[in-house]
């Protein structure tokens, strides 16, 4: 442990975790970890997806039980046999997935388990009172008479927190809270935190996020592969480090990338439009061209037609008007099986909703959406054996964290189905790749792998549609950049002469540039300077 | 056009709550059942155990309360296995269900049979009626109404809610999901009991093989139709015992009345068709709980 710097002795923690080890079948999910907690610090506790955070965390909360290891409270060893005992030392825990009742009322969700009731008839009132104090003690307002599912994803997560409050708690211990929100959303929760720090109230927060470690935390604690890698004071500490620490190298923040060398045009859209139900326009009159050896981008705030784009492109949505060519062959509105035998692949938005078959295994799921081509079927019966093999190289060839084949895709990490994903459909050597938000809840190494990959394809001469919010991303990978807004290109930059604040200010449609060199510049009949 | 008349004379009513009395009660059952997260297909079943149960010990005794008391407590021993197997062993709740139902058929005949030597039974006393009406079905009315208050108003009522909803939010601030689906599960028994004790003691006198003719089922349907809630499920119980009610009572010209016998299965499946897509059912119904770690 060279790089455990841990501060001189301060005082003496809250909470201290020593030699915790857990194994679950086939993995050390924690290998005799440490981890000590001081009162009304926020600690983060970082590490890439299955590092074993949220399991360390899981033991303490008493969901999961330790193999061996002793748990501290105040300096007296303590067992902590069930989230009930857990609530009597104080500590609460705001789980990634909710545990909220949706169609239960904010105050019946809060207060369940531990109900104001008199002779077992609930005393709503009295609920609703507390809950109003808690929440603008923190620094909200709240509706505790208002449905679960009518609520926000960032208002449930405040009443998860007051849930945890309700419980009368001074260890909060949040699991990946910013994971599911907006950037709104991430902002109030960092002001209900450090609210809560003020209360003198001690804080965990688990996250793969580096920004947010900065931001939040006091200390930071990091994990790799079951193990704690060391702890650091933030102000001891910078991003570079940490991120090196998490994956055990030297990870690159920033993509190398080539000189583009382009080839001919692959594919060619002329005056794309989807319409919803309701007939509006939610892709208005899109063209664009992309040449071999080049990234595409189209940067946009979530919700501006990306998806509709992308899934009327792919064959799951359909475009009431425009023309799509693929190399002299038309290809509007073709199928999800004309596309991919065109050579065109497709890395979906959503990757357990579009991507794959949770239930399937990493085999199945490897070939799914080509299991009808020759080199896994004939006419009849699939071709078990080809299958495996195929699928037995990609996990090798991507790094895909799997026990085996077999195991079903939904035991994956994230990361390592995205990679599944990826794998999947790089594997039949596209010629133009669709990616949506291919790196999106996936940790560093992870990002940095899908990222390489994709510029090996581009440095081939492969075509690539890119759609990302991560403006990052977007401008490290592209070569071109189309900015959308309201189903429309508001500008087309090159990717090495734009910035971050440049795209940001098209992004929300407050500048656009002159429609129709819009238009040539997507169609690469003009040079972007013009 | 004397049919038409019938429809809405007075002894109709009467016959409507007759005949709606142990589908509401099985409706209500399976709604207990399913308010935990636990499919109860072995209401059928229990409503027959509980006929035959509660004509047994009638007959025995003399006393009919005994008689409904035995059909409750035949309600829970059914209900027991169901939750012993669905809860504990974690089996399918539709297979266990089906199991029950055809171990009631099965016991039931063979039982009559080896006691009695035929397949009915006779039934020698019932409550005496007050204001024409068996006291059971004031019961059942004060069952409906306690059973709104204990679902919504008390802290069980609450967490057994929950539990059909969201199991692992229940297991997350200590409640036992299974203690919860127990409890679910045998207060649908001793329902659906009750309702079959009413049904041979109080109504039909006596107990015949198949008696429950798919009322355990159309109590399902009312439970879906009437979307869950206690009193949307008695509603759907009143309209399929109407139809009940019709098909003894009256004759339409040129309508052969078999088609009128048919009448509660064809509504049945026609509110079915109508109502499933937009009723949601307790996100739980069916799943099994398994905990973490």
């Amino acid at each position: 442990m060279a790089e455990n710097t841990r501060s001189e002795k301060a005082p003496d923690p809250l909470i201290r975790m020593e030699g915790i080890t857990k194994r679950f079948p086939g993995v050390l999910a924690s290998d005799s970890v440490d981890f000590s907690v001081q009162e009304g610090e926020i600690h983060a506790l970082v590490g890439e997806n299955g590092a074993g955070k949220t399991t360390l965390m899981k033991i303490l909360y008493g969901i999961y039980s330790k193999d061996t290891g002793q748990i501290y409270f105040e300096d007296e060893p303590v067992d902590i046999e069930d989230p009930k005992a857990a609530n009597e030392f104080g500590i609460g825990m705001v789980h990634q997935h909710f545990m909220l009742v949706p169609p239960l009322s904010v105050v019946d969700n809060i207060t369940l388990g531990s109900e104001i009731a008199h002779r077992g008839i609930l005393d709503r009132e009295e609920g609703k009172k507390r809950i109003q104090e808690l929440a603008s003690d923190i620094g909200f307002d709240i509706d505790p008479e208002a449905r679960i599912e009518e609520l926000s994803v960032g208002v449930r997560q405040r009443i998860e927190i007051l849930k945890v409050l309700f419980r009368e708690a001074e260890v909060l211990i949040l699991d990946e809270p910013t994971a599911v929100l907006t950037p709104q959303e991430v902002e109030s929760l960092y002001e209900i935190l450090n609210n809560l720090q003020e209360q003198g109230k001690t804080i965990i927060f688990i996250t793969h996020k580096l920004n947010e470690v900065m931001d939040l935390a006091d200390r930071v604690t990091v994990m790799r592969d079951g193990k704690e890698v060391g702890t650091k004071e933030i102000e001891n500490t910078s991003k570079k480090e940490l991120a090196n620490m998490m994956v055990g190298r030297e990870v690159l923040l920033r993509v190398e990338k080539k000189e583009a060398e382009l080839g001919e045009e692959l594919i060619r859209t002329e005056n794309l439009t989807v319409t919803n139900d309701e007939g509006k326009e939610i892709v208005n009159d899109i063209s664009f061209s992309i040449q071999e050896g080049e990234v595409f981008g189209i940067a946009g705030v979530q919700g501006n037609g990306q998806t509709e784009l992308i899934e009327a492109l792919t064959g799951i949505d359909e475009f009431s008007s425009g023309t799509v060519e693929v190399q002299e062959s038309d290809l509007t509105n073709a199928d999800g099986r004309e596309i991919r035998e065109e050579g065109i692949g497709h890395i979906p938005e959503d990757r357990l909703d579009r991507g794959m078959i949770t239930d399937f295994t990493v085999t199945e799921n490897f070939v799914l959406g080509y299991h009808t081509f020759e080199r896994y079927s004939n006419r009849l019966f699939l071709k078990l054996r080809e299958m495996d093999a195929h699928a037995e190289e990609a996990v090798e060839e991507f790094d895909i964290k799997t026990p085996s084949i077999k195991t079903l895709a939904e035991s994956l990490s994230g990361g390592n189905q995205q990679k599944l994903i990826v794998a999947r459909e790089l594997s039949q050597q596209p010629k133009l790749l669709v990616a949506a938000q291919p790196t999106r809840g996936i940790d560093v190494g992870a990002i940095e792998f899908v990222h390489e990959r994709l510029m090996e394809e581009r440095a081939r001469g492969k075509g690539l549609l890119l759609v990302s919010s991560e403006l990052d991303e977007i401008i490290s990978l592209s070569d071109r950049i189309a900015v959308i807004y309201e189903g429309e290109f508001t500008g087309i930059f090159d990717a090495d002469e734009t910035s971050k604040e440049e795209l940001g200010v098209y992004m929300t449609g407050s500048k656009r540039q002159d429609e129709e060199k819009v238009r040539r510049k997507a169609l690469n009949q003009v040079s972007l300077r013009e | 056009m004397d049919w038409i008349l019938e429809i809405f004379a007075v002894s109709t009513l009467l016959a409507t709550i007759r005949m709606a009395l142990p589908i509401s009660l099985a409706a209500l059952g399976g709604l207990f059942s399913e308010s935990t997260g636990v499919i109860n297909i072995a209401l059928e079943g229990i409503i027959l155990m509980g006929a035959f149960a509660g004509t047994i010990v009638t007959n025995a005794t003399g006393s009919p309360l005994l008689g409904l008391l035995m059909a409750i407590a035949a309600g829970l021993g059914m209900a027991l296995i169901h939750a012993i197997a669905s809860v504990t062993f974690k089996a399918n709740h539709i297979i266990s269900g089906v199991a029950l139902n055809l171990f009631a058929t099965g016991a039931t005949f063979f039982l009559a049979l080896v006691i009695t030597g035929g397949s009915q039974i006779s039934v020698e006393n019932s409550l005496p009626k007050f204001l024409g009406l068996s006291p059971v079905i004031y019961v059942t009315v004060a069952i409906f109404f306690l059973s709104g208050f204990f679902l919504y108003r008390t802290r069980l009522g609450l967490r057994l809610r929950a539990t059909g909803e969201h199991m692992a939010a229940v297991d997350s601030v200590g409640i036992s999901v299974t203690k919860m689906r127990y409890i679910g599960v045998l207060i649908s028994g001793a329902l659906a009991g009750l309702g079959g004790g009413y049904l041979a003691i109080e109504q039909a006198n006596f107990f015949t093989k198949g008696m429950s003719a798919g009322r355990g089922y159309i109590g399902l349907a009312s439970m879906i139709f009437g979307k869950w809630t206690p009193w949307g499920a008695a509603g759907a119980a009143s309209l399929f015992g109407f139809s009940q009610a019709l098909q003894f009572r009256i004759s339409i010209p040129f309508v052969p009345d078999e088609f009128l016998q048919m009448l509660p299965y064809l509504i049945t499946i026609a509110v079915l068709v109508g109502a499933v897509g937009r009723a949601t059912p307790p996100a739980e119904d069916g799943n099994h709980f398994i905990k973490e770690g």
